[in-house]
């Protein structure tokens, strides 16, 4: 089985979020990147499924050269071999027309996206993936089997989950417990440094949206304390100030 | 003009998020100009279409498929798209949810549609077409300008109140032509909380930490959250250790609260579970640690133990009554 991970490179999720150029650019400095979580679990399940049926491993990211330390934890998780699509990944349709593309040319059988990222949150390339290839697209996928050509899978719903099969070749948005993210070991981080990681070209530069600010959220105002012995005081002030209950 | 709005249904009822959602287009409508019409799919009944218009719809076009009742992303994707063109509409509203997400993306392509989800504000069409969306889970907001002429706006909780005093709508029966390759994947069971409050649309929210000490005290949080009406969430070791289902645990890498009240009981406050509870209108910690970091971003606190607190608590919301 030939699968495809594609992973974001993202800010640490305790990364405090800043922005510079009149609120026009991310601001970078101080920030760690990672491999955004929703992708660390497609990649770890991603590893379990190739021990279990054999074939490759491909990870893929649109990014420039900044995201190849990133590419390379994934190589040290387990992938084979990375695409970088040297590109500044512009918006989600500009993204996924990049996946689509190198997605059809390499034939996967499997493509493992994560939900969401953490930076934009869109929820969306997988499905704009499978618009473009023909392809089904589930997300988000808590649960995956391979039976043969037949995925089996659960997705998470509103309340509770549903049950799905489907045949191969689909994407899948991955979140947890799918699998448990996996912590590179040292001969792993070795390996990485030579598995190969080619760079190729953005195949359209196509986008629908843009970024024309970036704003904060307002600072939160002190917390009101109530003494613990007198709880009707909280109960009234959610009903009379708060006016919630 | 009229402006589509995408409807979703459990067991027949429409959620409120989508009525939310049509009262958002409805908004939109009374600024731009035009009608909203919504698109339902699977089987409802007349009087719960009915309430898409005291949302704000003048028009449900009712595609009455059994087949669609459940979410079968690809298909719902090909029977809004055909809606779409019948109404030659421009703009598609839908809630956010797992659902909406995976469908509009789909319609982003088919419909040649910029896609902009988690919209918190009406957009700004003045010069040029700007929404405002939350980004970095919750930590900060981009304007955001959309250049197609077709466009999609998956809104996020409460983006909007529920406008609930229009007109009844017009039902029409609406015929589509799905192909059989849009029903590829097959759910084959579902597995679902039935009577509970969802959480991802729920008003209020009580959820318990690592600081429950045990599932079997999650009585204390179940009593509360009846009390209240509110819906029962926690935090992810909570449900790692598997106290409580995956789908309550909050946070950045689980469901994303937007009630207007959140209660949050033996939770330190990690900047993941804050993530997911930063669009919360107030918020309530209770703590032991009166140096736990949830009280920084709280509106109202009690540092003392949850099991001494919470059923005084549920006596006094009871004693409101
Ligand atoms: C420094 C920096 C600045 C950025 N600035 C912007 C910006 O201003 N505007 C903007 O729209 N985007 C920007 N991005 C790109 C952003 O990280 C996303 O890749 C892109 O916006 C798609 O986001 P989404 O939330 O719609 O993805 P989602 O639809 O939420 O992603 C779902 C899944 O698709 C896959 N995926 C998404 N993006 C990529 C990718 N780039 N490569 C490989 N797989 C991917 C992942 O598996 C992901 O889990 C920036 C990235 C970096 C590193
Ligand atoms: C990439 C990543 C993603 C993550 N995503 C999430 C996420 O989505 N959601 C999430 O929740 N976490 C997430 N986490 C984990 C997060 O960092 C914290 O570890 C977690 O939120 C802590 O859970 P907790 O507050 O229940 O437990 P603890 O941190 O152990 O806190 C327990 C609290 O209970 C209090 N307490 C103890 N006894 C009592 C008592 N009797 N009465 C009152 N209070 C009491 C303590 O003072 C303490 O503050 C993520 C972590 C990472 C690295």
């Amino acid at each position: 089985m030939k699968i495809l991970v594609c992973i974001t490179h993202v800010p640490d999720t305790t990364s405090k979020i800043q922005f510079t150029d009149n609120n026009t650019k991310f601001d970078k400095s101080g920030v760690q990147f990672i491999i955004g979580p929703y992708d660390d679990y497609a990649l770890a399940r991603a590893v379990e499924l190739k021990e279990q049926t054999g074939g490759s491993l491909t990870v893929l990211n649109v990014g420039e050269a900044e995201t190849e330390p990133t590419i390379r934890k994934a190589l040290a998780i387990g992938a084979d071999d990375a695409i970088r699509v040297n590109a500044f990944p512009k918006d989600s349709l500009f993204v996924a027309k990049q996946i689509a593309h190198y997605a059809k040319e390499g034939g996967y059988d499997l493509i493992l996206m994560g939900r969401e990222s953490i930076d934009f949150n869109g929820g969306m390339v997988h499905g704009m993936v499978g618009e473009l290839l023909g392809m089904p697209s589930i997300s988000p996928v808590m649960k995956l089997d391979i039976e043969g050509s037949t995925a089996k899978m659960a997705r998470e719903i509103e309340g509770g989950k549903e049950y799905l099969e489907v045949n191969l070749p689909f994407i899948a948005g991955c979140q947890e417990p799918i699998a448990e993210w996996k912590i590179p070991n040292m001969r792993g981080i070795m390996s990485a440094r030579t598995k190969p990681l080619n760079v190729v070209e953005q195949v359209s530069d196509e986008a629908a949206t843009g970024v024309v600010e970036f704003k904060l959220p307002p600072a939160k105002g002190e917390v009101k304390l109530i003494d613990k012995d007198n709880v009707e005081e909280l109960v009234k002030l959610l009903k009379n100030e708060a006016k919630v209950l | 003009m009229s402006i589509l709005v995408y409807i979703e249904q459990a067991d027949g009822a429409i959620k409120k998020t989508s009525l939310e959602a049509v009262s958002f287009a409805k908004a939109l409508a009374d600024k731009e100009g035009g009608d909203v019409v919504a698109v339902a799919l699977g089987t409802i009944d007349q009087g719960e279409l009915a309430k898409t218009g005291s949302a704000g719809a003048s028009k449900v076009l009712h595609v009455n498929d059994e087949k669609l009742n459940a979410g079968v992303i690809q298909a719902h994707a090909a029977a809004v798209a055909q809606a779409f063109e019948k109404v030659a509409a421009k703009t598609l509203i839908l809630a956010k949810s797992s659902l909406g997400d995976a469908v509009a993306a789909r319609l982003a392509i088919k419909l040649n549609a910029g896609l902009v989800s988690n919209v918190t504000d009406l957009p700004e069409t003045g010069s040029g077409y700007k929404v405002k969306r939350s980004i970095y889970t919750g930590k900060a907001f981009a304007e955001t300008e959309l250049t197609t002429d077709n466009k999609i706006l998956a809104v996020k909780k409460n983006a909007i109140d529920l406008k609930t005093d229009g007109a009844d709508a017009t039902v029409e029966d609406f015929d589509v032509n799905l192909d059989e390759s849009v029903f590829a994947a097959k759910i084959t069971s579902t597995d679902q909380a039935t009577g509970d409050i969802l959480l991802p649309e729920a008003d209020i929210v009580v959820s318990g930490g690592r600081g429950m000490k045990g599932p079997e005290n999650w009585n204390l949080i179940e009593d509360l959250a009846k009390e209240l009406g509110a819906a029962t969430g926690c935090s992810k070791p909570v449900s790692d250790i598997g106290w409580r289902p995956h789908h309550e645990h909050v946070g950045q890498t689980g469901v994303k609260v937007a009630p207007t009240l959140y209660v949050a009981v033996g939770i330190s406050g990690a900047i993941q579970h804050l993530a997911g509870v930063n669009s919360s209108k107030y918020i309530v910690v209770i703590n032991k640690d009166p140096e736990a970091p949830f009280f920084k971003a709280a509106d109202y606190g009690i540092v003392g133990d949850a099991f001494e607190v919470l059923p005084k608590l549920t006596e006094a919301v009871k004693a409101l009554k």
